[in-house]
């Protein structure tokens, strides 16, 4: 059982750090002028919510596993997730949004913030890594 | 070709391009003497036969009309002598001449001159079949000199030839003495070697020398200053403008007496042309050098002038003087100092035939008397590096007035009683003279600091401001297949770059070395070869290009109007429609466009009805499409027609159009599917939708709800709907972006209609937004006459269409916000669907790598865009500004004016990101920050009191302003369409405009006079000196104007004298001014002439109608008018000393 849920958080840590990479990807291509801001924003915006439901996702199954430490570690990035996609003004065409992505350095803190998640994200694929294996070997 | 001209107007003109013809026909050559540049004739360049080492007199390059200032056939006699002083440190090559009055002078006018110079050449003047203006010579001429090169070859016209030297590089060089001067003798007139070798090799710095003549005074041309070593101190100056002799000239440069001068003359093309080239000997009586045929550019610039200087004869009294001399000996010198500099040398390298070696110019030329060329200094590489003795000496000069100390709460009257002008950036005069007009670009801070954590020091926000668009009068024009760039960062090729030699230019960007294509070579101004840096390009920091195919990518598209109206009941009742209708029939002509003008017309109410307006239809055919949910276009090749085709049907709709909808009764507006079908409608071609929209729309898409609780309007803590309620408008207006369509909205409404949310399809597309609040066509006769005006000024202002503007700016600075109407889609690329005269720009920048081994930075705004003659054009500002690394330099060179504008764009954005309390936190708080960062680091001496730097001495007063403006004030009852209003107006309106609605002017115009009045246009302007905006300055025996930007109030005291009461406003006593009075009386008398015409004055600078409302003492309407009176305390605002006590209080903290 604990080793299925490692499984499915591994999977699931998997994807996000995909999600990352695929961020700051888009985002630089951004930067360097590759694509227009309205084509980026879309693209992105079309994965915040996945990406939310990703990370609650493995906060969950850690708060029913009872892995309060590693539940701990995951509730402040699922609330981040959570509160940035509430936050979003009405006239706002989602998270990313093309007419201020270039204003007030909002491209430089994206970027940033998705270097961090991407960091994070690694950090908790060992994890789940470690306590997988350890919870297969108990097995 | 490259051709440039002159347009006096921008795009609309279409510049004549001259193009350089290749014309070597000998016709060609024979030009008149007298002519100018503007000439007719453009014999068309070749630029192939320039490369050839020594073509045979290429034909004349035409010149274009681009007369920058100077007329050009006058030289002026008397004139200074030009001297060009070789500047110290001169880092620009470029920009002498803008500064120069016209430099170009014909030569022709120079040979009256008593200079020596002219008389030999004259003498000689032979065969006529010499092409005047041609510099080359003619081959087919004999002439001695000509054989070397052709380009040079130009004969000398006036007589003493100028010789170019190459100018040496030491600075002794140039002195000559005249005695030596005599002695060397003037090489002979087979120059061709030595002219070459002299040639500038880069880094040196080329002096042209020019006038061998006696006569000529020695103006030095074209050096050219390479980034040479340090440049060699300047000689003294001093010597040079006085003697009569030559002295300061240093001694000629090499052999190569003869100089060449590759610049064309300059303006005259005329010039020398005529006039065979005499034998150098003859003119100069021996001195060779001067090859240079008068024509030549430097002649223009410094012979020219110098003969008339130069009364003696051969001695040319000035020299050249270096500006720099010019700065420091402070003799005067009438010369325009700028010029000096950036010359070339003579020779264009590229025609040497050795790529010369850094002047090898011996020394001391002995002239005989002929002039000494001067000799640039090498300058550093550009002008970035100017020398920091320099720099520093500007800033001093600066200093004492704009850091001059001032204690706020002692000294009250702190406005200046004229319009406040922009500070000038502490550049080198001769940067500073082709620098960018500040109404169109201006900087926070005109002088940058070196480092971020400098800048944050100062606490002022760094940013550029930009008009740039602005109708201009006079504006180059410049056509050419090759638009000169770098080719690593793009930069349009500007005054300050700096030429390495006449074939490599160094970005001032990204200091990358480029090469000087081949036809830039040739300057169609001068008509000249090889001298690059007195193209026009190179001359003024605005400019305007006529694109090439590059540019596109797809055919320029045609102007396209699409007008989409409300003609729901509410639409109906103000009356608008018949003002719409009026003003597009009296304009309709003047809608800018070509032959393929297109107009379409849509209008609205619960359902969308199309005209179908082909030709051959005997009346106009209305369709309907009621189904709003998913609209489309019933025929969509017929819905859009060309103007001038279907004109009359046009015609016919436009009349029957207000009376088509007299009786309806339908109160819905589907505004969102309208917009939805006009997009639909432009998108295979772009083009302008202008929206009139007269109620909140409720039905369909984009449908919005009323938010605003009128009983919160002054209780509210804070200002709630800010941001908009949807995000369908915005989405539309990035598609319209995308498919260049701009989208202008006319609001005309008595309810709240959620500007916020509807704001967003302009702001996003690049459109404009007018709000004409309770416009009513009977109750509201003001707005009426606002509405029309300004739609007679939307209808006929000039427009660009499909354009793009990217702002770049010298590595290490970048650009972290942009505010305006447009979208931004990429770092430093603003879509705009349509540009407009009347839009500004602004823009927050960082310093994000220090900037410490550069003395100057630019900034450069290149608008793209398509005329409505269909032209691809690029207008190109550049704006250069001086680094400094202190706190009390930055202080010195604060724009508190653009710091104003800034701060209220700041303050916009950050009351719809966050809130309206925070942006005034925030004003509040830049102006404590920056006057306790003066007080901390900047003051030496601690002393009581409320201390700010003169030039910011206004800085808490406009601050004051902003909070109490309409957009952030509160307390006050502000309804929250007219409060989002006045943040759109803040953020698009070019800076003069919106200060003026931020700190209204006022002035006492009951007893205007004569006095100091201006006279433009044979009409007498009285000027009122500015009052502050206290009710203290009231007087009830007087009246006076408020002029808030977009209105305008006229409050009559109670007493007021009699005399203004019947002249001005006719009427017989102070209880008979009309309630509602908007418009002054046309009376024949003095007073109201002159209260007329300054009225009219102050609206025809700005683009927009301010209604006029004259105020009684008593009146309801006064309290707009008391909101304006900053100064004093209201029942939810401090009064202006209170504020300061404020301020104090913070900041002593």
């Amino acid at each position: 059982m604990e080793a299925a849920v490692f499984i499915l958080s591994l999977v699931d840590c998997c994807a996000l750090i995909f999600l990352s990479v695929y961020f700051i990807i888009t985002l630089s291509d951004l930067e360097c002028d590759y694509i227009n801001a309205r084509a980026c924003c879309s693209k992105l915006n079309k994965w915040v919510i996945p990406e939310m439901v990703g990370q609650c996702l493995s906060t969950m199954l850690m708060l029913v596993s009872m892995h309060w430490f590693i539940f701990l570690l995951n509730l402040p990035v699922a609330a981040w997730d959570i509160y940035r996609y509430l936050k979003v003004p009405m006239g706002n065409m989602g998270v990313f949004d093309p007419t201020e992505i270039h204003n007030r350095g909002q491209l430089k803190s994206h970027m940033k913030e998705a270097m961090i998640k991407l960091g994070y994200h690694l950090l908790c694929f060992f994890i789940y890594l470690y306590s997988m294996i350890l919870a297969l070997i108990n097995d | 070709m490259s051709t440039a001209g002159f347009n006096p107007q921008n795009g609309t003109g279409t510049g004549q391009a001259y193009a350089n013809g290749p014309t070597q026909n000998p016709v060609a050559l024979q030009q008149l003497p007298g002519v100018n540049y503007g000439m007719t004739h453009q014999p068309t360049y070749n630029p192939m036969q320039a490369k050839a080492p020594a073509p045979p007199g290429p034909g004349l390059y035409p010149t274009g009309p681009y007369q920058p200032v100077p007329p050009v056939s006058s030289y002026q006699p008397g004139p200074p002598p030009t001297s060009y002083p070789p500047p110290l440190g001169q880092p620009l090559l470029a920009r002498p001449q803008m500064t120069g009055p016209p430099s170009h002078t014909p030569p022709q006018s120079a040979s009256p001159s008593p200079g020596p110079r002219l008389p030999p050449a004259q003498a000689t003047p032979p065969p006529p079949a010499v092409s005047s203006s041609s510099y080359y010579q003619n081959p087919q001429l004999p002439q001695p000199l000509a054989p070397t090169w052709q380009y040079n070859t130009a004969p000398p016209p006036m007589g003493p030839p100028t010789s170019m030297n190459t100018p040496p590089r030491g600075l002794p060089a140039n002195h000559v003495s005249p005695a030596t001067s005599s002695t060397a003798p003037p090489p002979p007139p087979p120059m061709s070697s030595a002219a070459y070798s002299s040639a500038p090799p880069a880094h040196m710095s080329h002096t042209a020398a020019q006038p061998p003549g006696p006569g000529i005074p020695p103006t030095s041309l074209h050096g050219y200053t390479q980034p040479g070593p340090a440049p060699p101190p300047m000689n003294p100056m001093a010597p040079h403008t006085y003697q009569p002799n030559r002295g300061p000239y240093g001694p000629l440069p090499t052999g190569p007496p003869p100089t060449m001068k590759p610049a064309p003359p300059p303006t005259g093309p005329p010039v020398a042309n005529a006039t065979p080239p005499p034998p150098p000997d003859a003119q100069c009586g021996g001195a060779v050098d001067s090859t240079l045929s008068p024509t030549e550019s430097d002649n223009q610039e410094g012979d020219i002038e110098c003969p008339g200087t130069v009364a003696g004869n051969g001695p040319q009294a000035p020299n050249s003087y270096n500006h720099v001399d010019n700065k420091m000996a402070g003799p005067p010198q009438p010369g325009p100092p700028g010029r000096h500099l950036g010359h070339y040398p003579s020779l264009p390298p590229g025609y040497q035939n050795t790529p010369t070696p850094h002047s090898t110019a011996p020394p001391t030329l002995p002239y005989s008397q002929a002039p000494q060329p001067y000799q640039q200094p090498p300058v550093g590489p550009g002008p970035a590096q100017l020398s920091p003795s320099l720099a520093a000496m500007s800033l001093q000069s600066s200093t004492p007035e704009a850091l001059r100390v001032v204690n706020l709460l002692q000294e009250r009257n702190l406005l200046p009683p004229t319009p406040i002008p922009a500070p000038t950036p502490c550049l080198q005069q001769d940067l500073q003279k082709v620098n960018c007009n500040p109404e169109v670009f201006r900087c926070t801070l005109t002088s940058i600091p070196q480092t971020q954590s400098l800048l944050n020091k100062a606490k002022m926000p760094l940013g550029l401001l930009l008009h740039p668009f602005k109708d201009l009068s006079q504006l180059p024009v410049v056509t050419s297949s090759t638009i000169v760039r770098c080719r690593s960062c793009r930069t349009y090729i500007n005054p300050f770059v700096s030429f390495l030699d006449q074939r490599r230019w160094k970005c001032n960007l990204c200091y990358r070395v480029n090469d000087v294509p081949e036809e830039f070579m040739y300057n169609p101004v001068s008509k000249s070869y090889g001298e690059p840096h007195k193209r026009p390009e190179v001359q003024n920091a605005t400019i305007e290009f006529i694109a090439p195919s590059e540019y596109m990518l797809r055919p320029p598209q045609p102007a396209v109007y699409l007008f989409v109206l409300d003609v729901s009941h509410n639409a109906v009742e103000t009356g608008y429609l018949n003002v719409f209708c009026q003003s597009l029939l009296d304009n309709i002509n003047a809608l800018p466009g070509d032959s393929r003008t297109k107009v379409g017309f849509i209008t609205f109410d619960s359902t969308i009805h199309f005209y179908n307006l082909q030709e051959g239809l005997s009346q106009p055919q209305m369709l309907i499409v009621s189904d709003i949910e998913d609209i489309f276009l019933p025929t969509p090749d017929s819905l859009l027609v060309n103007l001038n085709e279907c004109k009359e049907l046009v015609q016919d709709l436009l009349k029957s159009l207000p009376t088509l909808f007299e009786k309806t009764m339908e109160t819905q507006s589907a505004l969102g599917s309208a917009l939805q079908a006009a997009f639909k409608l432009l998108s295979p071609t772009g083009g302008r939708m202008s929206v009139f929209q007269t109620q909140l729309p409720n039905l369909g898409v984009g449908a919005l709800q009323s938010r605003e609780d009128p009983n919160q309007r002054a209780s509210a803590k804070d200002i709630q709907h800010l941001p908009p309620a949807t995000d369908f408008y915005k989405k539309l207006a990035l598609d319209c972006s995308g498919q260049q369509v701009a989208v202008d909205l006319f609001l005309l409404s008595s309810q709240y209609c959620d500007l916020a949310s509807l704001g967003c399809i302009s702001r996003y597309s690049a459109g404009s937004v007018y709000y004409y609040p309770s416009y009513h066509h009977q109750h509201n006769p003001a707005q009426v006459e606002c509405f029309q005006k300004d739609l007679k000024r939307y209808l006929t202002r000039k427009i660009g269409f499909e354009a793009v503007m990217r702002i770049r700016c010298t590595k290490g600075l970048s650009i972290h916000t942009f505010h305006g109407n447009f979208f931004v889609r990429s770092t430093d690329l603003l879509s705009l669907p349509n540009v407009n005269p009347d839009a500004g720009f602004a823009v927050q920048m960082s310093i994000e790598e220090n900037l410490d081994d550069m003395q100057v930075v630019s900034f450069q705004a290149a608008l793209l865009y398509t005329s409505s003659k269909g032209e691809r054009r690029i207008r190109v500002h550049t704006l250069c500004l001086p680094v400094v690394n202190s706190l009390s330099d930055i202080f010195a060179g604060a724009d508190v004016q653009a710091i104003t504008g800034l701060l209220a764009c700041m303050a916009v954005d950050r009351s719809v990101t966050a809130s309206l309390s925070d942006a005034r936190d925030a004003m509040t708080n830049a102006s404590i920050d920056s006057l306790s960062s003066f007080r901390q680091s900047v003051l030496t001496i601690q002393q009581p009191g409320l201390l700010a730097p003169a030039c910011l001495r206004l800085f808490p007063l406009y601050i004051l302003a902003l909070l109490k403006q309409k957009a952030f004030r509160t307390g006050t009852s502000t309804r929250l369409d007219d409060r989002v209003f006045a943040m759109c107006q803040l953020k698009y309106q070019p800076l003069a405009y919106s200060m003026l609605m931020i700190h209204p002017a006022l002035y006492r115009i009951d007893d205007l006079t004569d006095e100091g009045a201006l006279n433009i246009n044979e009409r007498t302007i009285p000027q009122p000196r500015l009052l502050q905006l206290s009710v203290e300055k009231l007087s009830r025996e007087a009246a006076f104007l408020m002029d808030a930007g977009t209105v305008m109030y006229l409050w009559v005291g109670r007493n007021c004298n009699p005399t203004f009461l019947t002249q001005v406003l006719g009427v017989p006593s102070y209880a008979a001014v009309p309630e509602n009075l908007y418009l002054l009386p046309e009376l024949d008398t003095a007073e109201s002439q002159r209260t007329r015409a300054f009225i009219g004055w102050l609206r025809d600078q700005r683009p927009f109608f301010p209604s006029l409302q004259v105020i009684r003492d008593e009146s309801q309407r006064k309290a707009g008018f008391l909101q304006n009176m900053i100064e004093d305390r209201t029942e939810s605002a401090l009064s202006y000393y209170e504020f300061l006590l404020h301020l104090q209080q913070q900041i002593s903290k």
